[in-house]
């Protein structure tokens, strides 16, 4: 039933095996780019649902002690089991397969402790004179929530993303296990067709360089939606 | 055999023997991580403790902690594999050192650096020199967040340590991958049961050996341990919580 990846073996036994060169990506352009796509999929799935799911969860931390116990005590158990563990026991317990939707359940559960913390951290540094005003103009809760506090907690959220964007698009390279490491496919594919060294390195370097991208990416999101942040910095 | 549960699996004396039994590969899994970390504190805590003390490097220390998390723990393992070093016993253990001395390091220094300024200022007043107040103020009040960095570090070996078994470098990992190879889901899925149980005893007995080092005057709250100050965005605020 499992097996680790079907493949065609691309460097001969005995052939030319330098780390640096284009005849990997020459040969095999079209599958570099499945894999980054498929990476860069699973990291944003992860992320999004990450945030979608963390956002109640500190909503409701904030208001209950017993809660932030529970969920923040939750997420640190969660986090300390190693991905391709947690991975694993996903795919044979929630029973999709060897999907990439079983990488994205783990990683979504791992991001879970870095965005409730930022978001609980963000939602507990809005100043009570904000959420005075707000209420001294007829805002209801939601409204207070949705326009004055997690607005105001957007700093330290889109902190929390960038951290967990980077941490993501390392561990999707573990969805290997399951068939669906994005780039991490090649790192694995490269290391058992006759160590191709190309093939590993290209994996590794995607892997950062789209780390890299996305973080970037992130910081620009982050200066758009708080330009009054800026304006302290400078 | 073939279709044994993971339970059978996980209780069956016989699994537990011989060279690929649960107790060899989970020594081999124990002594690496061990080691690893050990060496990473060697290394990492004087210099984030000293960088800490004099305040100076700290971006560095806390952006490494970042680049850190960016670099798939995989890949390094897997350009060890195929480069002429090939993976060793000895790579192995460079790899995981190097992973996991950035966090250590920017805990260490967020820790150290971030020692409450009117404590400092106080002790340097009752005449203590620069080694007296970092061996006798600033070390102690540290010692949570120095923890936070230690145990981060240690979940990171673990987790790392089992793909080595990817490589035929032993460890429970190569339960796992052994159970891919020969397709016997119970050792696929025992194998990773069995890792996720030996993070969290870790990560158990590091919360306590942080509680432990944890002078009573910094327990409060019934004690909720720090935590690693790299993961939240903002070290200073998450200093200042502990």
């Amino acid at each position: 039933m499992l097996s680790l990846a079907a493949h065609e073996v691309v460097l001969a036994v005995g052939a030319p095996n330098p780390w640096f060169g284009t005849t990997y990506l020459e040969d095999n352009y079209e599958d570099v780019l499945a894999a980054l796509q498929e990476h860069i999929v699973i990291t944003v799935a992860a992320v999004l649902f990450g945030l979608v799911v963390s956002i109640p969860l500190a909503l409701l931390s904030q208001r209950s002690r017993v809660a932030e116990g529970l969920v923040l005590g939750s997420a640190d158990v969660i986090y300390a089991i190693p991905s391709i563990s947690l991975l694993l026991i996903l795919y044979s317990s929630l029973g999709l397969g060897l999907s990439s939707a079983t990488v994205i359940v783990a990683l979504t559960l791992y991001n879970l402790l870095i965005l409730v913390r930022n978001v609980l951290t963000g939602l507990r540094g809005v100043p009570d004179e904000a959420k005075e005003a707000a209420a001294g103009m007829g805002f209801g809760p939601v409204r207070r929530i949705l326009r004055v506090e997690l607005p105001l907690a957007l700093p330290s959220i889109t902190a929390g993303l960038r951290i967990a964007t980077v941490n993501t698009v390392a561990l999707v390279t573990i969805g290997f296990a399951v068939g669906h490491g994005g780039l991490g496919a090649l790192i694995t594919q490269g290391y058992k067709d006759n160590l191709y060294r190309q093939q590993v390195l290209t994996g590794v370097v995607l892997v950062v360089l789209l780390a890299i991208v996305l973080d970037l990416i992130l910081l620009l999101v982050q200066r758009l939606l708080t330009p009054w942040q800026r304006a302290v910095s400078t | 055999m073939n279709d044994m549960s993971v339970w059978g699996y996980l209780t069956t004396a016989a699994s537990w023997q011989g060279e690929d039994g649960i107790v060899h590969r989970l020594w081999e899994h124990v002594w690496l991580s061990g080691v690893s970390v050990l060496l990473a504190c060697l290394v990492a805590l004087p210099i984030g403790i000293g960088l800490g003390h004099l305040g100076r490097g700290g971006a560095v220390a806390i952006n490494l902690a970042n680049v850190g998390r960016a670099i798939p723990t995989l890949g390094v393992l897997i350009l060890f594999a195929v480069s002429p070093l090939g993976l060793t016993t000895a790579t192995l253990i460079a790899t995981l050192v190097l992973f996991a001395v950035p966090p250590i390091l920017a805990n260490a220094y967020v820790g150290v650096a971030n020692v409450d300024r009117d404590a400092k200022e106080s002790a340097r007043g009752m005449g203590m020199s620069g080694s007296q107040l970092l061996r006798r103020v600033e070390m102690p009040l540290a010692m949570p967040l120095i923890a936070a960095g230690v145990r981060t570090s240690a979940l990171q070996v673990v987790a790392t340590a089992t793909l080595a078994g990817y490589t035929g470098n032993g460890t429970l990992g190569q339960i796992v991958f052994r159970g891919f190879n020969v397709n016997l889901n119970y050792l696929v899925v025992g194998g990773a049961v069995l890792v996720a149980a030996l993070a969290l005893v870790t990560e158990v007995l590091l919360g306590l050996l942080q509680r432990a080092v944890t002078p009573a005057g910094l327990r409060v709250g019934g004690g909720t341990a720090a935590r690693d100050a790299s993961t939240l965005g903002q070290p200073e605020r998450a200093a200042a919580a502990v």
